[in-house]
């Protein structure tokens, strides 16, 4: 039976990460840091998980590391975040092409310069397009049972592609949570061994990697993008299996009083506090819902459709800038409704940024603002929220 | 041992697992090389290959040269690819997933890749021990993208990025010593070869194979099309670079120093460089300068074999 314990949602990573049995953890504490890291070398030490532990020089071999172990067909694990996860960058899409099932949690970080460790959505927008199956998380138990999740996902024969499990930078890595733990052997019922088809083995070889010339390029991405897509089924059959079993069910989107007119969007753990200010402005008569995505990639077009096809109006927030453009999730929220022929006026705000909170009243300004400019019928590309000019 | 050269494709085991087929240039010794080391490393291996000539000319979808289990994905982190399936294999054997194998995990590496911008993921790979060889294939400069240079290319050569001009003499770096940069990790075998000693480079790939923990092969490679020299000539070419003192073969097991080859007196650097166009345009005063840094580095290294 599962058992509840207060922890340190970082650490509680860990531990979910032991339950699973992995093979290899190839890891770098760089700034900055969690301790989903510390916590997996001690449990390594103290032969509480059978792994190899890899205390690589630097993320880009972390996740290269993982490409050498995926490869030779062991279950692999590896945490980052923020400048950590862009130093990887270039190797996350080579992880995603060669359909090699790693697992790894972000604990979503704003980037440099100037130089912070506070949270905030930059890292992960920036990989948004390297090929990985990505999962937002809201909570502690939302990114351990995800975790497990993760590792069924990848490792299907069907999907055999890398999941990111995106967990907020302190609001989420740094605190203690009570927390839902399920015994080792229900993880192992839920979750089959790793069973890589075609591993790195002298008893049989492969070649992996060679280089594509345009005569097969376009063929293997298009490859690369429908078993990405197909994938969705996939993810959705794990969440319905992880449910039945453990009573959880997660969804491609997320909503909070979803039929109402007006509808607030915001990603990860401030959906929490959001939920608080929608809770009482519709104690004051407004009528107002929550909607977030989970699954980040791949898109959930339809699910999203659906889910905001009767409101009035969409009020986004982003905890990321796209320099020179429009809010990276408010833009595909933008684009994914646009030939739809009943859908929400979308008004955008950023906030949140480099560890700023936004409280329950500040959720309550948003709104009152967007309601404004929706009203009046004009506004700029996005409104900054909270910023001192 | 340079007479037994020609029994090379007698003696030499018959295991092929660099397959013909590939697309090298003409004369090129990294390819000889490489064939060499592969013939004496036998099946029992796991190649992770950086990107560069050995990638390119072995590996275009949908065929291959490897007759082994090979691995490339990028430039850099080719240290840190073998340092996975390193870990994988012991510990998937530790859970008894799969059997018991002594697989040897071999990087194979350009000395673009191993000496600019490989060296971080191959110094963590060496300080962590892990059981495996690094292999460099030296042809001192990034020939695959057009001959520009590295740290790795010698004072004076003249490459795509080092031309010699009105302000410049080509090169005007000292040839970066990697093989003393392995040492300084401590690795138990660390040894430097040429394709034009086969024996000698086969003889150290199977200490290698030995060894348990990280070795490092540095292993000079002519490239006629980036040396400018005639292609019929790499293999002379490589026997003059060791016979001047240019490039030694030795060895550096557990610290301790050992010539591979030696000689009463070392050729004239110029019966070196005047088969090769990279040096056609160096003054008798620069060829003076580095027959003089030649000779004293030789030095050195004796001494410390001695």
């Amino acid at each position: 039976m599962a058992h509840k314990a207060g922890m340190e949602v970082s650490m509680a990573v860990s531990e979910v990460v032991a339950l699973t049995d992995t093979d290899v953890v190839a890891a770098y504490p760089i700034t900055p840091q969690t301790h989903i890291v510390e916590h997996l070398a001690e449990l390594v030490a103290n032969g509480e998980l059978d792994a190899e532990f890899i205390p690589v020089e630097s993320e880009h071999s972390a996740m290269s590391a993982c490409l050498g172990s995926a490869a030779a067909g062991a279950r692999t694990f590896t945490a980052t975040a923020g400048q950590g996860l862009e130093l990887m960058h270039e190797v996350l899409y080579v992880a995603s092409s060669m359909r090699l099932p790693i697992v790894m949690t972000v604990a979503n970080r704003a980037l440099s310069a100037p130089l912070s460790v506070w949270g905030d959505h930059s890292d992960v927008m920036a990989v948004r397009d390297t090929g990985w199956i990505q999962i937002f998380t809201e909570n502690g138990q939302e990114v351990i049972d995800n975790v497990i999740c993760a590792f069924r996902i990848a490792e299907d024969r069907r999907v055999l592609l890398p999941v990111m499990v995106h967990l907020d930078g302190f609001n989420l890595s740094h605190m203690i949570e009570p927390l839902l733990f399920p015994e080792h052997g229900e993880v192992k019922d839920f979750l089959p061994p790793n069973n890589y088809p075609l591993p790195l083995d002298p008893r049989r070889p492969v070649a992996m990697g060679d280089f594509g010339p345009p005569v097969i390029y376009t063929e293997a991405k298009w490859a690369q993008e429908v078993n990405l897509q197909k994938s969705y089924d996939v993810i959705l059959e794990v969440w319905q299996k992880f449910a039945d079993k453990f009573g959880r069910k997660y969804n491609p989107v997320e909503t909070y009083h979803g039929d109402a007119r007006t509808l607030l969007y915001i990603t990860g753990s401030f959906s929490e506090t959001a939920m608080t200010a929608v809770d009482s402005m519709r104690k004051a008569g407004q009528d107002i819902g929550l909607v977030r995505l989970r699954l980040w990639r791949p898109f959930p077009f339809k699910e999203f459709r659906k889910a905001v096809k009767d409101a009035e109006l969409l009020i986004t927030v982003d905890r990321a800038i796209s320099f020179g453009g429009p809010p990276p999730i408010a833009s595909e929220i933008k684009a994914a409704i646009y030939n739809e022929p009943k859908k929400p006026k979308v008004v955008s705000f950023v906030g949140g940024l480099g560890g700023r909170d936004i409280h329950v009243d500040g959720f309550e300004t948003i709104v009152q603002r967007g309601i404004e400019i929706a009203r009046k019928g004009s506004q700029n590309e996005y409104e900054i929220f909270g910023v001192r000019e | 041992m340079a007479e037994l050269g020609v029994y090379v494709s007698r003696v030499a085991p018959k295991v092929e697992t660099f397959l013909p087929g590939h697309r090298a240039c003409i004369g090129c010794a990294e390819a000889l090389a490489l064939r060499l080391i592969c013939k004496a490393l036998g099946t029992n291996v796991i190649v992770a290959n950086a990107t560069g000539c050995m990638e390119i000319v072995s590996s275009q979808v949908p065929y291959t040269s490897w007759g082994v289990p090979w691995i490339h994905t990028l430039f850099e982190n080719t240290a840190a690819v073998a340092s996975g399936i390193e870990a994988a294999r012991k510990a998937m054997e530790r859970k008894g997933r799969i059997p018991a194998s002594n697989t040897k995990i071999v990087a194979v590496g350009g000395d673009g890749a191993t000496s600019d911008i490989g060296l971080q993921a191959i110094s963590g790979a060496f300080e962590r021990g892990h059981n495996m060889i690094y292999v460099c294939l030296d042809n001192e400069a990034y020939m695959n993208t057009g001959i520009q240079r590295s740290s790795a290319t010698p004072f004076g050569a003249s490459t795509t990025t080092s031309p010699p001009g009105k302000l410049s003499t080509g090169q005007f770096s000292w040839k970066k010593d990697m093989p003393a940069i392995a040492v300084a990790h401590k690795i138990p075998y660390v040894a430097t070869a040429c394709h034009s000693y086969p024996f000698d480079l086969m003889k150290k790939v199977k200490k290698a194979l030995a060894v348990e923990g990280p070795s490092y092969l540095h292993v000079l490679s002519v490239c006629p099309t980036g040396w400018r020299c005639p292609p019929d000539l790499a293999v002379r070419v490589g026997r003059l670079a060791v016979e001047t003192g240019v490039f030694p073969l030795y060895e550096v097991e557990n610290g301790g120093y050992r010539m591979s080859v030696d000689f009463p007196a070392l050729k004239p650097l110029t019966d070196y460089t005047k088969l090769q166009g990279r040096f056609r345009h160096l003054s008798e005063d620069m060829l003076a300068q580095i027959q003089a840094r030649v000779t004293e580095e030789y030095q050195k290294l004796k001494e410390k074999a001695s």
